[in-house]
C-alpha cells in the first residue's frame, strides 16, 4: 500500500481498518542469491538498493532479534558530511544527498530535518583546521560555512561565549546537516525492501558459515541451513563475534558508546551543535528532549551500558558550552556497541573467502552513513566492484599503509 | 569499574588508560618477523565477547602496567596481575 495524504484521510474516515503490516514475515527459503546478515539500518538499506537499484530479486535479510533493534535504534540521529579526507568526504556527501531524497524514494516519512550542524571553534589553530576542513568539504561538493562570533550569537545566544578556558571564537556550519527519526529509517528501508520482494527474516540467528574449499555456500542459522551465492555481513558492533565464525580476525575492537536524553523541553536548540574543545554534541528531538553524547568509554565491551566517569565527562562538556543544560533533568541514557576500527574509518569489502562480504567498522559514525553504506554495499554485492565513493574502504589498507585516519590517532581504536 | 591493583588495592578505573588486548605483550621478534606478522600484530584483534585479558596503564597512580582479566559482556574483573610479572613469565624480559 502506498502511503499518501489521500490514504490517511480515507483510512481516517473508515476507522483505520485498512492498514496492512509494513512488511511480511516469511519463512526462509532453502536458498537465495544474496543473504544479508543483520537487519539494522545498513543491512536493510543494502537490501533496498539491491532490489530497487541493482535489480536483485532473490534476496533475504536475516536478523537475530527484531529489525532496527541495534545501533540504528540507539544513536543520536545526526546526519552530516563534514569530513576532511578524500577517502571519506565523497562517500559521506553521497550519503547526505541520498538522505535528501530518501523519503520520496522510500515513500516513508523518516522525518529528515536539515536543521544544520555547527562545530564550535575555541582557538586560532582550531579555526585554521576547521577552515581547511570546510574547503575540503566544498571541493567535494558539500556545503560549508564559516560563522564568526556575531553570527553564532545571533543563532545561539545562550552559549557560554566567554568561558575562561574555552571561549567560543567561531564555528563551522553545514546547513544541510541535521537529524533524522532513526527508527523510521530502519522501518522505511524494511518496508521498501519487502515491497520489492526481499524476505526479511527475524528471530533467525546465524550460528555459522558453511565454507568449503574457500567458498561460502550459505549460513547455518537457528532455523536451519540457508544457502546463498553471496553472503553479506552488516552487524555493526557484533562484527568481531560474527566473523570469528568464519575464522577471521578483524582490524576492529568493540566498544561501548553512551547517549543521553533529557526531559522534554520547549524548543530551545534550533540545530545540532558540537563542542570543539572536548567531545560533546547535542540536538533537540521533535519531542523536545535534548539528545546528547560524547566519547566512547574506551575499553572493549559488548555490554550495552557504560560507566559513570564518561557520564561525568559528557555532562562537563555540556555545561562548558551550554550551562542551561544543567537545569534539565536526564530522562534516560543507554549504551550501544560500536565496532571501532584501527583508523576510525569503515570497511566495505570482499573477504578472502569467495562469496563472503563484509560491511563494518563504522565506529560511532554509522548512522549518517546508512543510505550510502547500503548503496555502496549493494553495488559491491551485485557487481563485485567497489562503488565509486567507497573505493578506499578496503581490508588491505592497513597492510598497504592507506589508512583513512581523520583524527590522526594511529592504530588505537579507543582514540578515534 | 574498580580495578584491584596488586600493589595499591582497589582503584577507580578512571585513573587508568586502556591499551587493549594483553597479547600485545607478544611483540613479534624483529629478527624473524614477516610483514604479515607485523600486520597481524599491529592491526588484527580477537575482540571476544566474554573473558578478555587486557593491558591497563595506571597513569593517575603508580604508572605501572597491569594485565586485567575482564568480562566484556558484564564488565566483571576476575583477576589483576602486574604486566611485568606476566611478561617475565613469558620470557619477554631478561
Amino acid at each position: 500500500m502506498r502511503y499518501s495524504g489521500f490514504n490517511v484521510i480515507k483510512q481516517a474516515l473508515t476507522g483505520h481498518k485498512g492498514w496492512k503490516p509494513a512488511w511480511r514475515d516469511p519463512e526462509p527459503k532453502p536458498s537465495y542469491d544474496i543473504i544479508i546478515i543483520g537487519g539494522g539500518g545498513h543491512g536493510l538499506a543494502t537490501a533496498h538498493y539491491l532490489a530497487k537499484v541493482y535489480g536483485e530479486r532473490n534476496v533475504a535479510v536475516i536478523e537475530k532479534g527484531w529489525i532496527g533493534g541495534g545501533n540504528v535504534g540507539r544513536n543520536t540521529t545526526i546526519i552530516r558530511s563534514n569530513y576532511l579526507l578524500d577517502g571519506n568526504e565523497p562517500f559521506y556527501e553521497f550519503s547526505l544527498k541520498l538522505w535528501e531524497g530518501l523519503e520520496q524514494d522510500l515513500n516513508y516519512n523518516a522525518m529528515v530535518s536539515q536543521r544544520g550542524i555547527m562545530n564550535l571553534i575555541h582557538s586560532d589553530a582550531q579555526r585554521d583546521a576547521f577552515i581547511r576542513r570546510g574547503n575540503a568539504m566544498m571541493l567535494n561538493g558539500a556545503d560549508a560555512e564559516y560563522l564568526d562570533l556575531a553570527a553564532i550569537k545571533r543563532e545561539y545566544p545562550f552559549l557560554n561565549f566567554d568561558d575562561a578556558r574555552f571561549p567560543i571564537k567561531g564555528g563551522l556550519a553545514q546547513r544541510r546537516g541535521g537529524t533524522v527519526r532513526h527508527d523510521a529509517v530502519a522501518w522505511g528501508f524494511a518496508r521498501s525492501a519487502d515491497s520489492h520482494g526481499v524476505d526479511i527474516i527475524q528471530n533467525c540467528e546465524v550460528t555459522g558459515f558453511r565454507i568449503e574449499n574457500g567458498k561460502c555456500l550459505g549460513v547455518e542459522t537457528s532455523r536451519g541451513f540457508i544457502g546463498a551465492k553471496k553472503v553479506g555481513c552488516a552487524v555493526a558492533g557484533s562484527s568481531g563475534r560474527l566473523m570469528a565464525k568464519a575464522d577471521m580476525r578483524l582490524p576492529i575492537e568493540s566498544h561501548v558508546l553512551q547517549a543521553f536524553v533529557s526531559e522534554g523541553l520547549k524548543p530551545v536548540l534550533p540545530g545540532v551543535i558540537t563542542f570543539g574543545a572536548g567531545h560533546f554534541y547535542v540536538s533537540q528531538s521533535d519531542k523536545g528532549g535534548l539528545v546528547f553524547g560524547g566519547d566512547i568509554d574506551g575499553y572493549n565491551s559488548y555490554a550495552q551500558r557504560g560507566n559513570l566517569p564518561v557520564v561525568e565527562d559528557v555532562c562537563e562538556g555540556g555545561m562548558a558550552i551550554m550551562p542551561m543544560i544543567g537545569r534539565a533533568r536526564l530522562l534516560r541514557m543507554w549504551g550501544g556497541i560500536m565496532d571501532m576500527s584501527m583508523d576510525g574509518s569503515p570497511i566495505i569489502d570482499r573477504t578472502h573467502i569467495e562469496g563472503l562480504y563484509f560491511n563494518g567498522g563504522w565506529c560511532y559514525g554509522g548512522f549518517k552513513a546508512t543510505p550510502a553504506s547500503g548503496y555502496a554495499y549493494a553495488h559491491l554485492l551485485a557487481r563485485d566492484t567497489p562503488h565509486e565513493t567507497a573505493t578506499a574502504y578496503r581490508f588491505d589498507r592497513f597492510r598497504t599503509g592507506h589508512m583513512i585516519d581523520e583524527k590522526g590517532m594511529g592504530n588505537q581504536p579507543n582514540l578515534h | 569499574m574498580i580495578i584491584n591493583h596488586p600493589l595499591l588495592g582497589p582503584r577507580d578505573s578512571a585513573e587508568f588508560v586502556y591499551l587493549g588486548d594483553a597479547s600485545l605483550i607478544d611483540r613479534p621478534d624483529p629478527e624473524t618477523a614477516t610483514a604479515e606478522d607485523w600486520h597481524a600484530y599491529g592491526y588484527l584483534r580477537d575482540n571476544p565477547a566474554g573473558e578478555l585479558r587486557e593491558l591497563w596503564f595506571h597513569e593517575g597512580g603508580d604508572r605501572s602496567w597491569l594485565v586485567v582479566t575482564r568480562n566484556t559482556l558484564t564488565h566483571e574483573i576476575t583477576s589483576v596481575e602486574m604486566a611485568r610479572d606476566v611478561a617475565r613469565a613469558q620470557g619477554r624480559s631478561k
